[in-house]
């Protein structure tokens, strides 16, 4: 099911006036901005079909880098996004892309500084509520009803066995696992849903395991 | 869970207990939480509900100046004139479409189901509650009626504009609010499902063909129709009157007519309403003056 509680549908408290462009847009930069672990510093924004057709109208332009900036749907801090970007040094730009997309209110941010780069896809599917389809060129399908690893390690024996045994140590509960990779022995993607959200400690502890080299999360 | 209306009242009336207190149920066991904290949370909801009626009663305009001063204006005529439609109706549509004028106003508002049709739900519940008396207990149980025919619609169909035109953002809107309006009124789980079918009905076809692209024009006085509509499709089932084809049905009935509207009546500001002369004009003065 898609919807999972009763405050996806009564909720979430918003500043207006669209929960799909708006909420459902702030909580797209949010999570782009959480898996990336820190603020960007530059941001390449691409809007599809809905998106693409309204940002201005509904604020999709300011939802978007409010998230970025990792402000909450309620935040009404969120309309003057743009400007506090300009100045904390966010650089961004707006690309109105024509090409479909699966979903018609579809964002795809790509997000960096000078060392690191992240990009994501999300859709924004109605009463705010979002889903991560895509991240750095795996497809995935990320709800945000449960708290989240995402790990990105190489493609080689073990790299699973060594996170999982960490987990199991801490007593943490795999609800829902994919593994994603872009080629034998390349760059490899690990999605776990987990049933409570994950301090740092363990966070570091994955991080150092073998063959691992990225570790983000979401909490819920 | 539930997954459908069907269930939904079926759970209700096996147990003998409200449409409300399934719903508070399944949070309390899908999240692990307890009925203080879930309770906590919608009241907050409730809170913020309040506010933006409070702040619309006083006046609230948008930024482009398309919506904004009508609640107070329909407050205005009930004071000065006996309204045809009845003091509650109107409130209702006052409250209704206030709640919107400060979405649009970019004021804080809670989703219900979405922002663009936020009023629905908010707006009925502060003008049947003069007539019903309710305890806060009962407002907040009112919210969790709502929202279990919402989650029903959500996971069956769509409540996006975008997704399904306005039949399924004020339609799904109005008919979650009739639904909730017989609990408090006290009728049965079953009146609830017959009030939730009879206002889907009369909204399936709805399109979502906002001016500009903008969350004003026509959504702020579609709220007005999804709150009078509630009222008197909530009336209808508790004079006993039933849909001749189940909600559930209806709800796939919205979700076909959804798949099949074009993607210009889906909220991309291309057709209906937005694509009227004025229409247009309104985009090429507000987009000129840099929204």
């Amino acid at each position: 099911m898609k919807y999972n509680s009763v405050f996806d549908i009564i909720g979430p408290v918003m500043v207006g006036p669209s929960s799909s462009h708006t909420a459902g847009a702030a909580r797209i930069g949010k999570a782009a901005r959480n898996l990336f672990g820190k603020q960007p510093t530059w941001a390449k924004i691409y809007l599809y079909e809905s998106f693409a057709k309204t940002y201005k109208g509904h604020g999709t332009d300011f939802a978007l880098v409010g998230g970025l900036l990792g402000l909450e749907t309620d935040d009404p801090e969120i309309s003057k996004s743009l400007d506090t970007a300009k100045e904390q040094g966010l650089e961004i730009e707006f690309i109105e892309d024509s090409a479909s997309a699966d979903h018609p209110n579809t964002a795809r941010l790509v997000i960096g500084d000078d060392s690191d780069q992240l990009e994501l896809v999300g859709i924004s599917i109605g009463g705010g509520k979002v889903e991560i389809t895509e991240l750095n060129g795996f497809v995935l399908r990320l709800s945000g009803n449960h708290p989240a690893i995402l790990i990105m390690h190489n493609d080689r024996f073990g790299a699973i066995a060594s996170v999982t045994k960490i987990l199991a140590k801490h007593e943490i509960n795999i609800g829902h696992m994919e593994v994603n990779r872009k080629d034998v022995g390349k760059e490899a993607l690990m999605v776990i849903e987990v049933d409570q959200n994950v301090g740092d400690t363990i966070l570091k502890e994955l991080d150092s395991a073998d063959h691992i080299m990225q570790i983000s999360k979401i909490d819920s | 869970m539930f997954r459908t209306v069907a269930e939904l009242v079926e759970i209700a009336e096996k147990e003998n207990i409200l449409i409300s207190e399934v719903m508070i149920r399944q949070e309390m066991d899908v999240k692990e939480k307890t009925r203080d904290d879930v309770f906590a949370e919608m009241e907050k909801n409730l809170q913020v509900m309040e506010r933006a009626i409070d702040d619309a009663l006083k006046g609230v305009e948008s930024v482009t100046g398309l919506t904004g001063g009508d609640a107070v204006r329909i407050q205005t005529y009930m004071k000065e004139k006996t309204p045809l439609s009845g003091h509650l109706l109107l409130d209702a549509v006052s409250k209704a479409m206030g709640t919107n004028e400060v979405n649009a106003a970019m004021g804080i508002i809670c989703a219900t189901p979405t922002a663009g049709s936020a009023g629905c739900v908010p707006g009925t519940l502060f003008a049947v509650k003069n007539q019903l008396n309710p305890t806060r207990e009962q407002m907040i149980r009112y919210l969790f009626t709502a929202g279990a025919f919402g989650f029903v619609v959500a996971n069956n169909a769509f409540i996006s504009g975008a997704a399904g035109g306005c039949q399924a953002e004020v339609g799904s809107a109005g008919a979650m609010a009739a639904a909730a309006i017989v609990e408090m009124a006290g009728g049965t789980p079953q009146q609830s499902a017959e009030a939730f079918a009879i206002t889907l009905k009369n909204m399936l076809g709805l399109v979502c063909d906002p001016v500009a692209g903008l969350v004003e024009v026509p959504c702020v006085k579609r709220n007005a129709a999804g709150s009078s509509l509630a009222i008197v499709s909530a009336d209808l089932a508790l004079a006993g009157v039933t849909s001749k084809i189940p909600c559930d049905e209806v709800i796939g009935a919205m979700y076909r007519i959804g798949k099949q509207m074009p993607s210009s009546l889906r909220e991309t500001g291309e057709g209906g309403l937005a694509d009227t002369p004025t229409g247009r004009l309104l985009k090429e003065k507000i987009f000129g003056m840099s929204v």
